[in-house]
Formats: C-alpha cells, sequence, structure tokens
C-alpha cells in the first residue's frame, strides 16, 4: 500500500470538496460562460425585476443566443448537450434567480421537450427553433385550480368534433403563460389524456397573470382559459397517450431543479459567509463567533453533498441509468436542504436578510415555490416510498 | 483575408492579486487563469471583422503561454475563432517585453498573416509595450486604438479612438492595430461554440521550431523587474463635520472645486 504523502491544498471555501475537479473544461467552460451572463445581465437587475413583479421579455432571446434553450436537446438547433451540462446552466442561472432558471426550465424541459418527445415531425420543425432561439416562447397547461398532486383528475376536456377538437378547461400556475406563443396544454378526452400544441392566438384562448405572488417575482405565471377552442388534428403530439406524456416531461424540469436549488443554496451560503467575515458585532466579526461558525459549516456540509447528488444523478443520466425515483431523491433532498441554507443565511444577516439588498430572501421566498411546483415534496417522499416498500401510499 | 489575434493567458482579474516576493511574479495558483480582457475585444473585433467580410476569412488565436494553460484557449474557440497556435517553452519563462516580443513576432511570422490585432493592454503586466514592438519587429503599420474597423479590398478603414473625438484612417494589409474598448463588448461563448470547440485545433509551437538567433527568457531580457509592491494603502478619509445640509453640500463642493473635479 502507498501511503499519500503530498500536502493537500486548503480547500476553497465554497467549492469545499474540489467537486470542480470532477468536471470537464468544457462542463466548466459553460458553467464560467453562463456565470459570466448571470453576473453580467441578472444580477444588477433581478431584485428590481422581483420588486417589480416581471421577467424583461428580451432575456428569452438572450438565453436563445447563448443555446441555452432546450439544450439538451438533439436536432432543430439545438445543441445535444448532456444533461450535466443542462444541470450545470440551471445551477447558475439559479444562483441569479430561480425565475430566471424556472423561464430556462419551462422552456426548454417542458413546452420543448413535450414537442421534441411526443410530437410530429411538422410540430418539432415549426416550433423547436424558434423556440430555441427564444423567438417563440412555450408554456406547459398541466396544473388546474382543483388538480395540483393529482393531475389525472384534470377537468380540461378536449372533445372531438369532425376532424377537429374542442377544447374547454382552465389551467394555474402556469409559468410564461401570458408571454407564450405556444401552449402545451393537457386535456381528457374519450381516449384519456391527451396533449396538445396550441396556439396562443387561437379564438377561444386567454391568459391572465396571476398577482400578489411574494415567492418568484421575477417569474411570470399566469392562469389560462380554454373556451371552445377549436384545434386541426395536426396541433394534438400525436405520440403521447396517457398521463405518462406529461409525467415524462415534468421528470426533466425535476432533474433541473435538483441542480438549480444548490444554485439558490451557493448565493445564500456565500452571501453569509461574507456578510459574517465583515459583520462586526461585541468588536469583532460575527464569523468568529461559534454560533454562526456552526451554522456557515452546517449550510457548506448540505451544500456540498447536494451538489455531489445533482453531480451522480446527472452522470446517471448521461449513461442512461437514471430512475425516475432517484429524480425524486434529488428533487427531496436538494430543495429541502436549499431552503434550510437559505433560512440559516437569512439569520446571519440579521435584519439585513429580510432586504432586496441581500439576494438571501429573494432566494428564499423563491425556493417555498420551488419546494412545491414540480411535484411536492410530500409526492416526491411517496415516490421513494412506493419504490423501497413496493407499495403505493397513494393512487 | 487571414486575421491573427494575440491573446495572453492571465490570472482572473476578479481575484484578488497576490505578489509572490521571491520571483517577483503574479501568484498563480489557486487562481484561474482566462483570456485577457482587452484581448477578448480584440478578437471580438476580429469575429466582427470575419462576419462582415465573409467568404475565405479566417480568424486564428495566437498565444505564448505554458502549455498547462492550453485549455484555457479553448474559450476563445468557442466564441467563434477558426484554430489556435500555442508557442509553449520553459525557455521562454522571464521574457520582457523584449524578448517576448522577439519570440512572437517570430511565430507570428511563421503563421502569417494579413491583419494582425492585439489587445490594447495586459490586466497582468500593463506595460502596453507589446503591439508596438510586435509592429517593428514584423514590419507593418500599427493603427492604435481603434474603434471600428472594415476591410476594403487589399486594405482597411479605420476609426481611431482619440481624447477628442475619432479620425478615420486607411490602413493598407498586412497591418496592426489595437482594439478600444469601444469596438464592442466582446460576445459570449454560445453552447454550440463551447460544444463545437473542441474540434478545433490548438497548435503547438516551441522555440525550437522558430529559428531566433538569439536567447530568449531571463537571459535574453533586457529589462529586470527589481521589486513589485501593491499600492500605497489608502490614507484616512477626511471628515468634515457640517452643521446643516447646507454647509454640509457647501464643504463637498468646495472639495471637489479644489480639485477642479467641478
Amino acid at each position: 500500500m502507498t501511503i499519500a504523502t503530498r500536502r493537500a491544498a486548503p480547500p476553497d471555501a465554497v467549492d469545499f470538496l474540489g467537486i470542480d475537479a470532477l468536471l470537464s473544461d468544457e462542463e466548466r467552460l459553460i458553467r464560467d460562460t453562463v456565470r459570466g451572463f448571470v453576473r453580467e445581465r441578472v444580477l444588477p437587475d433581478v431584485a428590481t425585476w422581483f420588486e417589480e413583479g416581471y421577467l424583461p421579455r428580451e432575456l428569452g432571446r438572450e438565453l436563445g443566443k447563448l443555446g441555452l434553450l432546450g439544450m439538451h436537446l438533439s436536432g432543430y438547433d439545438c445543441p445535444g448537450a448532456s444533461a450535466v451540462a443542462y444541470g450545470i446552466a440551471c445551477l447558475e442561472l439559479e444562483a441569479g434567480d430561480a425565475g430566471v432558471r424556472s423561464f430556462a426550465s419551462v422552456q426548454g424541459s417542458l413546452a420543448m421537450y413535450a414537442i421534441y418527445r411526443w410530437g410530429s415531425e411538422e410540430q418539432k420543425r415549426e416550433y423547436l427553433p424558434r423556440m430555441a432561439r427564444g423567438e417563440a416562447i412555450g408554456c406547459f397547461g398541466l396544473t388546474e385550480p382543483d388538480f395540483g398532486s393529482n393531475p389525472a383528475g384534470m377537468r380540461t376536456f378536449a372533445r372531438r368534433d369532425g376532424s377537429d377538437w374542442i377544447l374547454n378547461g382552465t389551467k394555474m400556475w402556469i409559468t410564461n403563460g401570458s408571454i407564450a406563443d405556444v401552449a402545451i396544454v393537457w386535456a381528457n378526452s374519450d381516449d384519456g389524456i391527451v396533449g396538445f400544441a396550441v396556439p396562443t392566438n387561437t379564438k377561444g384562448f386567454s391568459a391572465s397573470n396571476i398577482h400578489r405572488k411574494i415567492s418568484l417575482r421575477a417569474s411570470i405565471t399566469s392562469e389560462l382559459v380554454l373556451q371552445d377552442v377549436r384545434l386541426p388534428e395536426s396541433a394534438r403530439l400525436p405520440l403521447a397517450n396517457g398521463l405518462g406524456g406529461p409525467l415524462a416531461c415534468l421528470n426533466e424540469a425535476r432533474f433541473g431543479i435538483i441542480w438549480g436549488a444548490m444554485g439558490s443554496a451557493r448565493t445564500c451560503y456565500e452571501t453569509a459567509l461574507e456578510y459574517s467575515k465583515t459583520r462586526v458585532q461585541f468588536d469583532r466579526p460575527i464569523g468568529g463567533f461559534q454560533l454562526t461558525q456552526e451554522k456557515l459549516a452546517n449550510m457548506l456540509l448540505e451544500l456540498g453533498k447536494g451538489t455531489l447528488l445533482a453531480l451522480h444523478l446527472g452522470r446517471k443520466k448521461d449513461e442512461g441509468t437514471l430512475h425516475s425515483s432517484q429524480v425524486s431523491f434529488g428533487k427531496l433532498n436538494n430543495v429541502r436542504e436549499a431552503l434550510a441554507i437559505a433560512r440559516e443565511a437569512r439569520t446571519i444577516l440579521g435584519a439585513n436578510g429580510v432586504t432586496l439588498e441581500y439576494p438571501v430572501i429573494r432566494h428564499m421566498n423563491n425556493l417555498e415555490s420551488v419546494l412545491t411546483y414540480e411535484g411536492t415534496s410530500e409526492v416526491h417522499t411517496l415516490v421513494i416510498g412506493a419504490q423501497i416498500t413496493g407499495i403505493p401510499a397513494f393512487t | 483575408m487571414k486575421i491573427v489575434v494575440t491573446v495572453k493567458l492571465v490570472p482572473d482579474p476578479n481575484a484578488e492579486k497576490r505578489i509572490d516576493t521571491s520571483t517577483k511574479r503574479l501568484v498563480r495558483t489557486g487562481v484561474e487563469t482566462v483570456l485577457n480582457p482587452y484581448d477578448e475585444y480584440a478578437l471580438e473585433a476580429a469575429l466582427q471583422l470575419k462576419e462582415k467580410a465573409g467568404g475565405d476569412t479566417t480568424v486564428t488565436v495566437f498565444a505564448m503561454a505554458p502549455e498547462s494553460l492550453k485549455e484555457t484557449l479553448r474559450k476563445a474557440l468557442a466564441m467563434g475563432a477558426d484554430d489556435a497556435v500555442l508557442l509553449s517553452d520553459p525557455a521562454l519563462e522571464g521574457s520582457d517585453v523584449w524578448a517576448t516580443s522577439y519570440a512572437m513576432s517570430h511565430a507570428l511570422k511563421k503563421i502569417g498573416f494579413d491583419l494582425l490585432i492585439v489587445g490594447g493592454l495586459s490586466d497582468d503586466g500593463s506595460t502596453g509595450a507589446t503591439p508596438g514592438a510586435l509592429a517593428e519587429y514584423l514590419q507593418t503599420p500599427l493603427v492604435t486604438n481603434v474603434r471600428k474597423a472594415d476591410a476594403e479590398g487589399n486594405s482597411l478603414k479605420l476609426e481611431r479612438e482619440t481624447d477628442t473625438g475619432y479620425q478615420t484612417v486607411a490602413a493598407p494589409l498586412p497591418c496592426a492595430i489595437t482594439t478600444a474598448l469601444t469596438f464592442g463588448e466582446p460576445r459570449y461563448a454560445s453552447l454550440k461554440g463551447i460544444m463545437g470547440a473542441k474540434k478545433k485545433t490548438i497548435a503547438p509551437l516551441t522555440v525550437g521550431d522558430l529559428g531566433l538567433d538569439r536567447e530568449v527568457g531571463v537571459s535574453g531580457s533586457k529589462t529586470a523587474l527589481l521589486a513589485a509592491n501593491p499600492p500605497a494603502a489608502r490614507g484616512k478619509g477626511q471628515v468634515v463635520e457640517a452643521a446643516d445640509g447646507a454647509t454640509g453640500a457647501k464643504a463637498i463642493f468646495d472639495f471637489l472645486k479644489e480639485r477642479k473635479l467641478v
């Protein structure tokens, strides 16, 4: 046995485990590029977007120019990046704001992926290149006012009328709804659950924004109303059949959240660490007090473990061995821990922690949404429970 | 048109700079190496010219740096350069501007160019002397501080930024220019660019390939760095007690006026 005698370099205060070294040069370049974009284009204004409750429309085109929309899809002007590369981009975008990451998630993993996976060749050619460039925006309508965790009960109904379809129903909590050019809408029908790519200028389609949110404010959230929306058969996603259609899309988006949550967590930890070194109380930096150090150390533990977990699941996804219950494992753990980190960071910042002068409370409030969207933590807990016992606790 | 852009690899300007007192060089360990920010503007200028000119215009990036920093050049390729050449040799370590530009000029002659674009300054050394020295060794005209460039047949129409406005200058090819920061913000590498960059070549060059007839490195340098010191610590600010807002405002105004700032 050889004993390593080389003196180990002291670890970085943020990348304490040296996870950087597990990334390829290309992955690091993607990370640096997205991080630079966020630093220059998102961070200077995001607190204002959050305060005023909007996301600038041109940001979509800029994300498209970078190639981040539908980045893990291949063909149709999409770059065909790896799952890990997509995860890294999600992490860096959410280190800016979960609203920006949600925009990219919904566009790429929900709307574009639905067309990519379940759409016809014509639909792919019509929508994907424009969506990749950010020229056309997509949204994803599954959740309804009365059907969140139980989407199978959805009331939106698609009725056949000759060769056409007539859609009626309401979709709720739809990111990008009112700015979308195309809405992926899931509906019950006599043949079970079917999906449609609905051009938002179709007669009978309307979207109104949900106001008075105090989370994900730098993100558009809408209600979609479909009133006798008449669509040709060519608008139906021909390969989607049953609830598996939308759930496959959600699985893609959840994968991005596993990474994104660690972006929020990293920003909160970095902010708290920096603050603790400069904020002086009782004649010394508060970072020198044992209670603060315990908080920082606990935050760092979960940040390191969560990031390693994200990378591990990403590598599995790239080799094709990632099971959907493992995605639940990642989302459940990383969002829960990110929220705990954000709350702990808030206490280190004291009163400054509740203002938008610092990013912490913005991330903390955002994570409250991330905790329940794309599958609540309760549902993810029960997915894992069903997987390990073989007994589903809900149907 | 063959455009060559020189790129220096420097410690991340956003990181705190530390100087090793024994070697008097910047400490590079633990600090990420990046493309010299001024050179990113030079590359942006080259890529804009290529987009305008189209046809068979190519952009080659040239760097003189340790072989271990090779992958840092990949970013320039991801931004859109067609290929890169990296001159690496332990013999080059410790070269001053005199020796550096001598070695670089020989490499540039070997690569060949119609237009050479050089960043105006390096973030680490900050001599600003390399562009002039290169033009002298290469016997090409040099137009500095260029904010706009158009290729017109076998010559260039250039706009030079000056204190009082700008000048329009014509220059024949081959020539060398340095770019002003007003040329345009360097573009982000796109994901497709990043993924395509790994297929582009970074050709190696060593001192042995250049046929130099004098030494480089420390022994080939004329100047020697005696000491590298951090800037003097900032003195204590002046505190003015003012009775009310108007008196306070007047004190600030007088302070600025005294220094001819208003």
